[in-house]
């Protein structure tokens, strides 16, 4: 019988994360995992109820240069569509950006 | 498949019920949709029930058989089926499918949810949970957040204007005046509806439908037996329920529904119908840019152009097509469960011409679009005239 592994399905960040740990060490490619650019964006003012203290927030949804998309929140200055962000980090499992 | 048709229907008003419970208001459409095709319980072959969250929302599990017993239907598959807000949209394809390839005859199809007995916050994370909550939801967004980044990427693209997405509120809420069953009978002036308080930018209270209790249920049986039960019969011209991606940022495009196009496109084959026959609909306007979407989706209108079409009053109750002469998600309400066959009952409504001050007179080709999430389930279903 062959045994099977359990998996957990980690978000693009955190693959990302490793990623970059264990193949990616020249410079361009980091920038290209930690750069993108805002597809869309909204300030959320009615929060749910796990983040009311956080409200207002800004989220977005970044197209990553290196390519795909990823939710996450947007620290420091508001940006809108087609602002170029960058990765700042990962806090309890979101990806946080900033404005380039 | 054989024909199947919809022999009866029956809806609680929607609102906010304190002193209702969930089984209460499932019980009273679901023995008004029998009184109304003339059956009895004992003649309910299979009971498919709708529903989103009613463990969340009020802690009872093993629905469907918990409400089916409460009216005197024992002995049969009694199933909840769970698809977002599409939920009951979702059981009633799944009863169609049953009836049409033989295994019953007469079905009893229900939704109902029963929201407002927890506060708003808790409500929006109960919600959440109809999108991924690995990603999107881990990092603050409602379902308000979500549409308001489709909104914010369609206005982008397109265009598309607060005004445009005010002047479906507004045309809501004037049909949800004039309904007796609607939760909120207020009309609204566009300047209201332009400032209202801000929900998630760029989306205000007026661009959300409304949390709501409440319940629906049609009875359904093959259309060669209809005139045994009712001579009001409305006929299911076509149906289909597709799926997508759960995560916005999944999607290629996040300003059209693609589970809503292919729906679209199914149902209308099955039917045999095409976009501009469809006189009139009730859609699925969670937030005001979904009904501006949707007629892109179903194809009143091309892409880019639902926002003009809404705004020159083609959807109003005198326009070209009424859209939502219920009052929609928007004025009706929502009570997610219960949506997808309220819908249905309020097509069939206007096709037996019992809506009232709302009657539409091109009535016999009616649709209704039931979304889940921010589009990872859509059912549209085609009926007419039998």
């Amino acid at each position: 019988m062959t045994e099977i592994e359990s998996t957990v399905i980690e978000s693009p960040v955190e693959e990302l994360l490793a990623l970059e740990e264990s193949l990616f060490e020249s410079e361009p490619m980091l920038d290209r995992l930690r750069s993108g650019i805002v597809y869309t964006e909204t300030v959320v003012y009615a929060a749910p109820a796990e983040f009311v203290a956080d409200a207002p927030y800004q989220l977005a949804i970044v197209e990553l240069d290196g390519g795909g998309r990823l939710t996450g929140r947007i620290e420091g200055d508001r940006v809108e569509i087609g602002d170029a962000v960058r990765f700042g980090e990962y806090r309890n499992g979101v990806p946080f950006f900033r404005k380039a | 498949m054989r024909d199947v048709a919809i022999i009866g229907l029956g809806k609680t008003a929607f609102g906010s019920f304190a002193d209702r419970d969930l089984r209460s208001l499932a019980v009273e459409a679901g023995l008004k949709s029998m009184d109304d095709a003339g059956v009895t319980p004992s003649q309910i072959e299979a009971f498919y029930l709708g529903n989103f969250a009613g463990p969340s929302f009020v802690g009872q599990n093993h629905l469907a058989p918990y409400i089916a017993g409460a009216m005197d239907i024992t002995e049969v598959p009694c199933t909840r089926f769970e698809a977002a807000c599409a939920s009951s949209g979702s059981a009633f394809f799944h009863a169609v499918s049953a009836v049409g390839a033989g295994l019953y005859d007469v079905v009893l199809v229900g939704g109902v949810e029963k929201m407002t007995s927890q506060p708003t916050a808790k409500v929006s994370e109960i919600l959440a949970g109809a999108g991924d909550m690995a990603g999107e939801g881990r990092a603050g967004a409602t379902f308000a957040a979500l549409f308001a980044m489709i909104a914010r990427r369609h206005m982008y693209q397109y265009g598309t204007t607060r005004e445009q997405m005010a002047a479906v509120a507004v045309k809501n809420h004037a049909n949800g005046a004039k309904n007796p069953l609607a939760h909120m009978r207020k009309v609204i002036t566009m300047e209201t509806a332009l400032h209202g308080k801000p929900i998630s930018d760029p989306l205000t209270i007026y661009d959300c439908s409304l949390i709501s209790d409440g319940a629906a249920a049609v009875v359904i049986a093959p259309l060669d037996r209809a005139s045994e039960f009712t001579d009001r019969p409305v006929r299911i011209l076509g149906v289909a329920q597709t799926s997508d991606q759960v995560a916005l940022d999944q999607k290629d495009d996040i300003t059209t529904f693609r589970a809503v196009k292919r729906a679209a496109e199914k149902a209308y084959e099955m039917a045999g119908v095409t976009a501009r026959d469809i006189q009139f609909a009730e859609v699925h306007d969670c937030f005001t840019i979904a009904e501006i979407i949707a007629m892109e989706d179903l194809g009143f209108v091309k892409r880019g152009e639902g926002g003009p079409y809404v705004l020159a009053g083609h959807t109003c109750l005198n326009g070209e097509r009424p859209v939502n002469t219920s009052g929609g998600l928007k004025a009706k309400g929502h009570p997610v469960g219960a949506t997808g066959v309220g819908q249905l009952c309020d097509v069939a409504q206007q096709i037996r011409g019992e809506a009232g001050e709302r009657q539409v007179e091109r009535n016999s080709l009616g649709l209704a679009q039931n979304l889940g999430g921010s589009g990872a389930t859509a059912v549209v279903t085609v009926l007419g005239r039998a």
